[in-house]
């Protein structure tokens, strides 16, 4: 007969231990029952806070119910076990179902842990768990605008953040000791991360006890042992975790102290037909807080279950915060210090960024260390102290990342031995990677996840596994060159000089002559940017249309509902009462929602493919033309309103932004070109974040290049001060030459820049001293492209054959998609919020 | 036992309707279908046009192409660009999903999806 495993918990290591047990108990020995306390099956709790950013309660589903089924796993949700009866081996449920079993997992979890301070009950006081936590909040916070979290450490700086993005004005940090992390990171590093953190918003309040939280109801305020006080109306309390082991202490199992059900190198329980996993267990005499050792402890389970041997041996607790914004990574022994081992610090409080490792004192190994601001070579760092691998002569090297020389972090992979664990999730080694790229050629990073599970989990290893592809492939004396795809052994530079040289325009010449297979979505849109770059012809036609991305196929950046918006362009921002009117009649026309959009430009949403073409007969009759939103291209040039009517103007800055817009308008290039112009030091427009951008001086203008916002936000380096406009267009003129020449795809001229050697300085003496020589045939192909430029909506608009191609459907083009749904937001509509 | 099924074949567009080496939508029978003009190897393709992502009417509107030694045909969702077999309709991206895909018929300068 079969045995029966009883499962308490369906959390993440719940699941995973459901998982291992089926891939291991290949003679179907075992049945097994999940009881789950929360609504839905497992879902992964570490990237719980990217469910603000986006992702679906589906997105974040271990494995959807379906599987569970498929693999005969008997799974009953919203129903906790309440009691054990350990003499007659059956459990109960809430809804009163008795289960026998022939051995208990428990895999309970933990819960946040709630400090007992009078007034934890009212209204707009969270903890961060769950996803109905997360529900709660977010309907909470569309009314709050300060809010507070309890708690300084790892858990507390997440949920602060997710307050930050919930969109609140004010977020407060309440730490009771004296620093931030203090579980993870030493002192001086708390230091740089609170400089850190506040920079982001964040206002953080160190030795601070909250002794009652006020309010009639709902939290109006907290009140601080010393005697301060903070209005609030939302709280999140992330004070630490207590592990959920009620059950398991009624029903006589032994449990420590201070929480969790205590068990031994097998896990099991002072019941030995009871097992404890994940973090409900105290292990080692500790709770182990984080999934990888949780996975293991799943794993040691199983083996044991199916008569293998394997034990829990006390686990590395090395961490990163996914904090987005910064970076803090701690790892070995991050606190061991003189005598013990030698530490080698270095701190830029400029850029905030502090980095300690600790070293043995024979200076041999790493011990630990901490990252502050800068966590890249975690990974490597981590491996290293793991591996115990024997330390080159310099160790801050290792730290700092290579300087010039060519020992980067990727050679250092390969020195890693083969049981290096490079996903701890989901313990996966580097022989183990290392064999499918040799064996069984799998060289994608998506083809690793598929068949190893590696990077799966908590994703910190995707680097270090993609580095490991590369180097494994170089070492199997595949030369690495960064090759478009698997259809053209080119560069984008080399493609770049080949069809400038040919004279290729279109995308099948380019294929048939120089590449190979039929194309695919990253070299399609590559390959039809160069063409784009090179000639500046209309993008639809030759039968180009198709390798176009999506956005640039339907001159619209395509929504979350199917629908497009549509982005005139307003040059410099400066636009005349008859425009906005016309704006506005379309938009009422089509019901399109409208935003002023960070660009000073104003954006129409919810456009039906097939109203497209009429949306853009009136605006373009209106004079507009295409504002290139969806293009690789330039977007807009933003101004100030300069000196003709601002008391410190010192240049005409709105009338110089519309001639720079006006020259650039249409340019295709690697990734989309953002300029402003501000009239004079004070920077209004915002120049100095741009890819190209110009600031008005007594004498003339400052131009600045290869900064942006976004992701990772860059200044602008000065290129060149008091020139004269004309001058001014020659240097960008050549600059962007340059860049669309040389950049990869997809690059922003910022990285583009960090790749260049020599940087900065040798940009200027290829712009301004033109050591390549190159200057006056750039400007000449310039010109060439600035005189081919034509507005493509007024092509499309003019051409009936190109109309045609924007329907929705081919057979029936006046039906919109019934698909595209729409839901009422204040005085407009929004696209449907998607699955 | 062979488990015979009927097609019946339906008149979705004519070639000229579905630009070469990409896609474009048809509406039959109600349901959405994306139709792929593989013009470089002279092959049809149809899929359901619902991205199973996040749900959109979108993968008539990506681009097609191929992969891997077999030269596997496939189409990119426009959205987040995960990848899917025209031939199998399984995701090349590391998804479990699978998409439908249809049986084309080109006659006449008329393309035909065959349903059950
Ligand atoms: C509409 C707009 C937001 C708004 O409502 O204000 C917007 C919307 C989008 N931005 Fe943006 N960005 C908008 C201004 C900005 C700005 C502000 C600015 O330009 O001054 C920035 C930071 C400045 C910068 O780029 O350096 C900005 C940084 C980004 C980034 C990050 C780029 C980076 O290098 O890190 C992306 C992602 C990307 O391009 O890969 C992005 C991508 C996008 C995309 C294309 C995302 C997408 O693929 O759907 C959005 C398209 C919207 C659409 O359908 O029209 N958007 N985006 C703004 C349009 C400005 C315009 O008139 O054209
Ligand atoms: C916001 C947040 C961010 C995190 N970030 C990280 C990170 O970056 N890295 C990392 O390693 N870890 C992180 N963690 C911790 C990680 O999520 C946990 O270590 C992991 O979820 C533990 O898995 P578990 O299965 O033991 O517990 P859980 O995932 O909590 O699952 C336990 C389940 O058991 C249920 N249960 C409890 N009692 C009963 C009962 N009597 N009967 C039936 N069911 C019951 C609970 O409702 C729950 O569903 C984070 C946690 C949170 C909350
Ligand atoms: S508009 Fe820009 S910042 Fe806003 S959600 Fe879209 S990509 Fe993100
Ligand atoms: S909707 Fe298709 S990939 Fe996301």
């Amino acid at each position: 007969m079969k045995k029966k495993i009883v499962v308490v918990g369906n959390g993440m290591v719940g699941y995973k231990f459901c998982e291992k047990l089926i891939a291991k108990d290949i003679a179907k020995n075992f049945e097994i029952i999940v009881f789950g306390e929360e609504i839905r099956p497992a879902y992964d709790r570490v990237h719980l806070s990217e469910y603000f950013a986006g992702k679906t309660v589906e997105d974040l589903t271990m494995a959807p119910s379906s599987w569970y089924a498929e693999n005969n796993i008997n799974l009953i949700l919203s129903d906790p076990i309440v009691d054990i009866d350990r003499d007659a081996k059956t459990v109960r449920s809430h809804h009163g179902i008795v289960e026998g079993y022939d051995y208990l997992v428990m895999a309970t979890g933990s819960g946040a842990f709630v400090p007992p301070i009078p007034g934890v009950e009212k209204d707009g006081v969270f903890v961060y768990r769950t996803i109905e936590d997360l529900d709660l909040m977010q309907n909470h916070a569309k009314k709050a605008t300060k809010g507070a979290v309890i708690g300084g450490g790892l858990l507390g700086l997440e949920a602060a953040k997710a307050l930050l993005d919930l969109g609140l004005k004010e977020v407060h940090v309440i730490e009771f000791a004296s620093r931030l992390m203090p579980r993870q990171i030493d002192e001086a590093g708390s230091r740089v991360l609170q400089t850190k953190l506040e920079t982001l918003g964040l206002q953080i309040h160190l030795n601070k006890n909250t002794q009652e939280i006020v309010g009639d109801g709902i939290i109006e305020a907290m009140q601080f042992a010393d005697g301060s006080r903070l209005d609030v109306d939302m709280l999140v309390i992330s004070a630490g975790i207590k592990p959920r082991d009620e059950v398991a202490r009624v029903a006589g199992l032994e449990v420590g102290i201070r929480g969790g059900i205590v068990v031994d190198n097998a896990l099991q329980t002072s019941d030995p037909n009871i097992f404890a996993i994940g973090e409900c267990a105290l292990a080692h005499h500790m709770i182990y807080g984080l999934v990888a050792p949780g996975y293991e402890m799943a794993e040691v389970v199983a083996t044991k279950i199916v008569g293998g041997e394997k034990e829990f041996m006390p686990f590395d607790m090395s961490t990163k915060l996914k904090l987005i914004g910064v970076d803090v990574a701690s790892f070995g022994d991050a606190f061991i210090e003189e005598p013990n081992a030698q530490t080698i610090v270095f701190e830029n409080s400029a850029k905030g960024i502090y980095k300690r490792i600790n070293i043995s004192n024979d200076g041999k190994y790493l011990l630990g260390g901490v990252l502050v601001g800068d966590a890249e070579q975690y990974n490597m760092l981590l491996q290293n102290t793991k591996n115990k691998t024997i330390l080159p002569p310099d160790p801050e090297d290792l730290m700092l990342g290579a300087r010039g020389g060519s020992e980067g972090g990727a050679s250092g992979v390969m020195a890693l031995p083969d049981e290096a664990l490079i996903c701890s999730c989901e313990a996966v080694t580097k022989g183990a990677i290392c064999h499918e790229i040799v064996e069984n050629k799998v060289t994608t990073l998506d083809g690793i996840k598929k068949c190893t599970k590696a990077g799966t989990g908590c994703g910190g290893c995707v680097p270090m596994v993609k580095d490991l592809i590369n180097e494994t492939m170089k070492s199997q004396g595949v030369f690495v060159r960064n090759i478009l795809c698997e259809h053209f052994d080119y560069t984008r530079q080399e493609l770049f000089d080949l069809v400038k040289i040919k004279g290729y325009k279109t995308y099948n010449e380019v294929l048939d002559n120089l590449g190979k297979g039929d194309g695919c979505e990253v070299c399609k849109p590559a390959v039809a940017s160069i063409i784009a770059s090179l000639w500046n012809e209309m993008i639809l036609e030759k039968g180009n249309a198709t390798v176009q991305d999506s956005n640039d196929r339907f001159l619209a950046n395509i929504q979350k509902n199917g629908t497009y918006s549509v982005v005139p362009r307003i040059p410099g921002g400066e636009i005349t009462p008859e425009k906005l009117i016309v704006i506005g009649q379309v938009a009422l026309k089509y019901n399109l929602y409208t935003k002023i959009t960070g660009g000073q430009r104003i954006d129409l949403f919810g456009a039906h493919v097939s109203d497209l073409p009429e949306i853009w007969e009136e605006l373009v009759n209106a004079g507009f033309e295409s504002g290139h939103a969806y293009g690789k291209s330039l977007r807009t040039v933003k101004s100030c309103v300069g000196s003709t009517w601002c008391r410190f103007g010192v240049q005409d800055a709105v009338s110089f932004a519309i001639e720079v817009e006006e020259r650039y308008r249409g340019l295709r290039s690697p990734h989309k070109l953002k300029s402003a112009v501000s009239g004079c030091t004070r920077e209004c427009a915002e120049a100095q974040s741009k890819d190209f951008g110009i600031i008005a001086t007594e004498k003339g203008w400052n131009l600045y290049v290869c900064g942006n916002g976004g992701v990772k936000p860059r200044h602008a380096e000065l290129l060149a001060t008091d020139i004269d406009s004309e001058t001014c267009l020659k240097y960008i003129d050549r600059f962007l030459m340059f860049y669309i020449k040389t950049a990869e795809p997809l690059t922003r001229t910022a990285p583009w820049l960090d790749k260049m050697e020599g940087g900065i300085n040798y940009l200027k003496s290829v712009v301004i001293d033109d050591v390549l020589g190159m200057g006056e045939t750039w400007d000449a192909e310039m010109n060439l492209l600035v005189e081919a430029y034509k507005c493509e909506w007024k092509e499309v608009v003019d051409n009936p054959e190109l109309r045609k191609r924007f329907t929705h459907f081919v057979n029936a083009p006046k039906v919109k998609d019934p698909n595209a749904k729409f839901e009422p937001m204040r005085e407009m509509v929004k696209a449907a919020e998607w699955k | 036992m062979v488990l015979e099924q009927t097609i019946t074949w339906h008149l979705a567009c004519n070639t000229e309707d579905i630009p070469a080496d990409g896609g474009a939508c048809a509406l039959i029978e109600g349901e959405q279908v994306a139709i792929y003009n593989f013009a470089r190897r002279g092959e049809w393709y149809a899929t359901q046009n619902l991205c199973p992502h996040r749900q959109q009417m979108a993968l008539s509107r990506g681009m097609i192409g191929s992969t891997g030694a077999e030269a596997e045909p496939k189409v990119a969702c426009p959205f987040h660009k995960k990848t899917f077999s025209l031939k199998s309709g399984e995701c090349l991206s590391g998804d479990d999903y699978v998409i439908k895909t249809y049986p084309v018929k080109v006659e006449n300068g008329q393309v035909f999806i065959g349903m059950e």
